[in-house]
């Protein structure tokens, strides 16, 4: 036992002290937290524009008049569901190198291109969470709001959306988690995330549990904090439940 | 002469006057008709009455007065502009007639007050402060005013409707569409509603009400109307339509909504 503790804390040394080797580690968690958090903004970003297009062509176009407007609003339908199709349909992994290889080639800038690629990736699972959402709003809530004056965007906004950040705050959590650990491929594409440093430092120092050990601890320890700070949200949203 | 005897002078002469005219209504959904010929003429202060067994078009009417269904044929003039024409600003006429729905349909996640509030503040009709003032003194009158901090899912069906009137009469409308306001209430919270909308009647508001409650049609309204099938089938005074029928069909329903 003594002497098994003994080989741990020289393996330990090893991986993480020799050589400042915990830099890596550091390095990669950045990459990894630079990444994921401007891919949700932009995922989030493409996912309202999508979603908010593809809702309301649903609940609308058989109302619609014949003309113009609604050629153009079909057209934007089609173009929604399109790129929903393509990147729900192809491998992420796919998806970056074809973003790195082929489309940014001039760029040599790896995270920059990650943060492009899995934010349009992202974008189109969380559209149609969003869709889901608003979909689930009782159409009601809508003529109430119309009904009143106010107008779509203003019911959109204050009635509508609330409502449906609150319905699917759980999915949108479980979409984010799922994004924070898919970073994990970016090493397909030479950015030095936090899962490329950990198996940097396995190649380096021939020792496997070590560093493999300390990132799957380092991604667990980030997602439970972010599964903290959504329950708080969670139930400062559930206000409104009287229970 | 003070402004209060100019004002009174004003809306006496205004009561009468017409406010909304409709003519030639049509709607269909995919190939059902709804609405095959619908002319109505509301006038300012009136208590109308839609009454008809169901499918009859007369939700589709009431929708079609604050254009939340699009007609597909006829013309609808709200104060003399035409509120069918593809430039009018429907977000300016339907502040002005505020409608009640079956459901309530009470935002779920906004208070009371901020359910009663939202519309008037957001539209810059008034400031948060005489929001909130015109709120309380309103539901005072439907005694709900300890309710004020309240979501919608605390209270009862009863409840939830009166704040969804007092929600509608904070926009200090010219008319109001009641779309069958008892339907999904108990039967013990039908009255309290009833005797809210029969108080608002006395005040001379404009009313326009789908609804199955004979007893408040006799009470209240100075105008039935009965649709069947898509068409206005009878119209008249309470007494004229309810008493004394004139047509087959109006007949046939009463003898069966009165049994």
């Amino acid at each position: 036992m003594d002497k098994w503790f003994q080989q741990m804390q020289a393996e330990f040394r090893l991986c993480f002290i020799d050589k400042d080797r915990w830099r890596l580690l550091l390095t990669g968690l950045g990459n990894t937290m630079v990444i994921s958090l401007f891919a949700v903004l932009i995922g989030i970003l493409i996912a309202v524009v999508v979603s908010l297009v593809r809702s309301r062509w649903d609940t609308t176009h058989e109302r619609m008049r014949p003309g113009p407007g609604k050629a153009i609003f079909a057209f934007f339908d089609r173009l929604c569901r399109l790129y929903i199709t393509v990147i729900r349909g192809t491998p992420t992994v796919i998806q970056l190198m074809i973003m790195y290889y082929v489309i940014f080639t001039s760029t040599k800038n790896g995270v920059l291109v990650a943060i492009v690629s899995f934010g349009i990736n992202s974008g189109a699972y969380v559209a149609e969470i969003i869709r889901g959402g608003i979909m689930s709003i009782e159409k009601g809530q809508m003529e109430a709001g119309r009904s009143l004056g106010l107008n779509y965007h203003q019911t959109m906004w204050y009635i509508i959306a609330p409502q449906v950040l609150k319905a699917i705050l759980p999915a949108l959590a479980n979409e984010f988690i799922v994004l924070l650990k898919e970073t994990s491929i970016s090493g397909y594409v030479a950015v030095m995330d936090l899962t490329y440093a950990g198996n940097r430092i396995r190649g380096a120092t021939y020792s496997a549990f070590m560093p493999l050990i300390a990132v799957a601890i380092i991604y667990l320890v980030v997602v439970v904090g972010l599964t903290k700070l959504v329950g708080r949200l969670e139930r400062r949203l559930r206000q409104s439940d009287g229970r | 002469m003070t402004e209060g005897k100019i004002d009174l002078q004003k809306r006496n002469s205004a009561i009468g006057e017409e406010l909304i005219r409709v003519e030639h209504l049509k709607k269909h959904f995919g190939k059902l008709e709804v609405l095959k010929d619908v002319n109505q003429v509301i006038r300012r202060g009136q208590k109308v009455v839609l009454l008809g067994p169901s499918g009859s078009g007369k939700t589709t009417f009431l929708r079609c007065l604050n254009l939340l269904e699009q007609p597909t044929g006829g013309k609808i003039w709200f104060e003399g502009n035409e509120i069918t024409a593809p430039d009018c600003d429907i977000d300016k006429v339907r502040a002005r007639m505020c409608m009640v729905f079956q459901q309530f349909n009470l935002f779920p996640h906004l208070s009371i007050r901020k359910n009663i509030t939202l519309a008037p503040v957001k539209l810059k009709l008034k400031s948060q402060a005489e929001a909130d003032a015109d709120a309380e003194r309103l539901l005072g009158r439907v005694g709900l005013l300890e309710k004020i901090d309240a979501y919608p899912r605390q209270l009862s069906g009863g409840q939830q409707q009166r704040i969804a009137i007092v929600r509608a009469l904070a926009m200090n409308p010219d008319v109001m569409l009641f779309d069958e306001p008892t339907s999904a209430l108990d039967p013990e919270m039908v009255g309290e509603v009833l005797s809210v909308m029969v108080e608002l009647a006395r005040e001379g508001m404009t009313m326009v009400v789908v609804t199955h409650e004979i007893g408040f049609a006799r009470e209240v309204a100075d105008h039935v109307v009965f649709m069947d099938d898509g068409y206005i089938v009878e119209e008249g005074t309470p007494d004229e339509v309810l008493r004394d029928p004139k047509q087959a069909r109006t007949q046939d329903f009463l003898r069966k909504v009165l049994k």
